[in-house]
């Protein structure tokens, strides 16, 4: 380079004075599935600072669950993550059981888990795919989501809506397998296995795709975890914690199935997890189908009068039974003095549920610990300092879900 | 008794109110006074390491029917420990007057936006929290809805742009 093009240059920088841009972003944009706004402060294409505003599927969930009977809170969970409902009415049921102290059978536990596994297959297919879209490729965004029909079709099978599932009940699930349920699990299997194989075939090493993941949206472990960062943004970052293996609860101490984890803790590895985690999940649900069959007929609900509803041939017949149908369903379990937290793991992440009854039929206290809440919360750190165009992979991959982000 | 409830009752005595092992889950009230002390205490302590904040809510007691005279509200956190895989649950009371606790989002990051949370549907303040505003609401909505005397059926105006 010449004196006098250096000099050039030299000048043409010091005359590019530029100041920050601010930029609302959301709450409704094109490239993010999610309802939040960002505030975000632009110096050119680097982001200097974010604000992130969340609230705005706000719609008063706890305040709901406590003005209802224990029962009635059952349908506001699977509006939490409308992704994975199944995953938040066993949160929620497994947190009422642990107040009532109840041990479900074992049938109903493993009905659960199949049923809670093939949600966050559903879950997982729709973060990744959406984030294709977000990335603006098209194509394999319809190979997730053909997948996620077929795991949609199964759940319709088995409790007769394909989002808000409202499967599980206080002490049981509404009722076992259907029949055909394991020949359609194995007909679409095949064709999800299928689509996961030529989805991974056009993502994973495509060239445009993995410059936009790798070294995105990088935390570190120890941030993580300040953050209180779960699931498999947590795995991510290199931190081998799973609710499931941590704390098993239902029968996946019995059930054999690995946690993959990152090293890196951008959202390249972020995305690998996820996948690795489909896999695992389809792992798992044939085995629980092995064990259901196993089984055989069984009861799917606990026998204990609080919970269990009196069988209908009995309501129209008898008067005791009817008295107790019409306290059931108006009145539902009175749950003994106490609190209780219990956790599982949801798609997102950590889910809990923390109880306070004071005896009556009405919850005193409902919180659910929602895992895209904080998830979300770091995003500033992850995003600061990078490229705008970043921070859609990122928020993508953090898949925050509004329903249960906001409640 | 859990590991976490013995270091504390040993180390810090007189800042433990009273604690509980319902349902095994390990749970100890503390002095509003002496929260922060107890919570470093907790992250800090090798041996019991508990280095994420699971999760912080607040429980309302206004309905409390046995007509107890302790405080209405419960500030509650959940913490766990990855190392140890050990939870314990710690339990501060505040009362209407002096709704205010400390903060401890020095200690946890995550604090900041459940802090914000609490402080925007319970109306409880945490002393030297950085930014200490409403996050799920509004910055116009009038009161704190998950307070037990606020009505479930209030409606409020729907509010424009803000600029």
């Amino acid at each position: 380079m010449s004196e006098e093009s250096r000099r050039l240059e030299q000048d043409l920088e010091q005359d590019l004075h530029t100041t920050h841009q601010r930029l609302n972003m959301g709450p409704s944009h094109p490239a993010t599935h999610g309802t939040v706004k960002f505030l975000i402060e632009l110096d050119g294409e680097t982001i200097v600072d974010l604000d992130v505003q969340v609230g705005y599927l706000h719609r008063g969930f706890e305040k709901e669950c406590e003005s209802g009977t224990w029962y009635q809170a059952i349908p506001y969970t699977d509006r939490l993550n409308y992704n994975s409902a199944i995953l938040a009415n066993v949160g929620f049921c497994l947190s009422v059981e642990k107040l009532l102290e109840l041990e479900t059978p074992e049938r109903c536990q493993w009905l659960r888990v199949l049923a809670g596994e093939l949600s966050r297959v559903g879950d997982h297919l729709t973060r990744c795919g959406a984030t294709c879209l977000e990335l603006q490729a098209m194509t394999p965004f319809l190979y997730a989501i053909e997948a996620r029909e077929l795991i949609w079709d199964l759940l319709e099978l088995l409790c007769g809506a394909r989002v808000t599932s409202n499967y599980v009940r206080i002490g049981g699930v509404k009722h076992g397998l259907p029949a055909g349920f394991d020949v359609l699990f194995r007909e679409n299997l095949v064709r999800i296995r299928t689509l996961l194989r030529d989805f991974d075939k056009v993502v994973t090493r495509n060239r445009i795709f993995v410059d936009r993941l790798k070294g995105t949206g990088v935390i570190s472990r120890d941030e993580c975890v300040g953050y209180a960062v779960t699931g498999p943004l947590l795995r991510a970052a290199g931190v081998p914690l799973d609710v499931r293996k941590s704390e098993p609860y239902l029968t996946y101490a019995e059930l054999d199935f690995d946690i993959p984890i990152g090293s890196v803790g951008d959202n390249y590895d972020r995305y690998l997890v996820c996948l690795e985690e489909i896999q695992q999940s389809l792992r798992i649900v044939e085995q629980c189908l092995k064990q259901l069959e196993r089984l055989g007929d069984g009861p799917v609900n606990v026998m204990d009068p609080r919970v269990r509803w009196p069988a209908k041939g009995r309501v129209f017949n008898r008067m005791e039974e009817m008295i107790q149908h019409f306290k059931s369903v108006t009145e539902g379990p009175r749950v003994p003095v106490g609190e209780a937290y219990f956790a599982i793991e949801s798609a997102n992440g950590e889910l809990g549920f923390y109880l306070v009854s004071d005896g009556s039929e009405i919850p005193v206290k409902v919180r659910c610990r929602p895992p895209s809440f904080l998830n979300l919360q770091p995003l500033r750190a992850m995003v600061r300092g990078g490229l705008l165009a970043d921070l859609i992979p990122t928020f993508d991959l953090i898949n925050m879900v509004g329903g249960e982000c906001d409640r | 008794m859990s590991m976490a409830l013995r270091r504390l009752r040993s180390v810090l005595p007189d800042a433990v109110l009273s604690q509980h092992e319902q349902h095994a889950d390990a749970t100890v009230v503390v002095a509003r006074e002496r929260l922060r002390e107890v919570l470093c205490f907790l992250r800090e302590d090798r041996d019991l390491d508990f280095d994420m904040l699971s999760d912080l809510t607040a429980v309302d007691h206004a309905q409390r029917r046995d007509g107890d005279r302790s405080p209405r509200f419960e500030v509650v956190y959940h913490l766990y420990s990855i190392r140890q895989n050990q939870r314990v649950r710690v339990k501060v009371g505040v009362d209407l007057g002096d709704c205010e606790v400390d903060s401890v989002v020095a200690i946890w990051p995550a604090a900041n936006w459940l802090e914000r949370e609490v402080f925007d549907l319970y109306g409880i303040r945490f002393a030297n929290h950085p930014d200490l505003r409403r996050i799920l609401l509004y910055e116009e909505f009038d009161g704190h809805p998950l307070r037990k005397d606020y009505p479930k059926t209030r409606r409020q105006p729907r509010v424009g742009p803000l600029n």
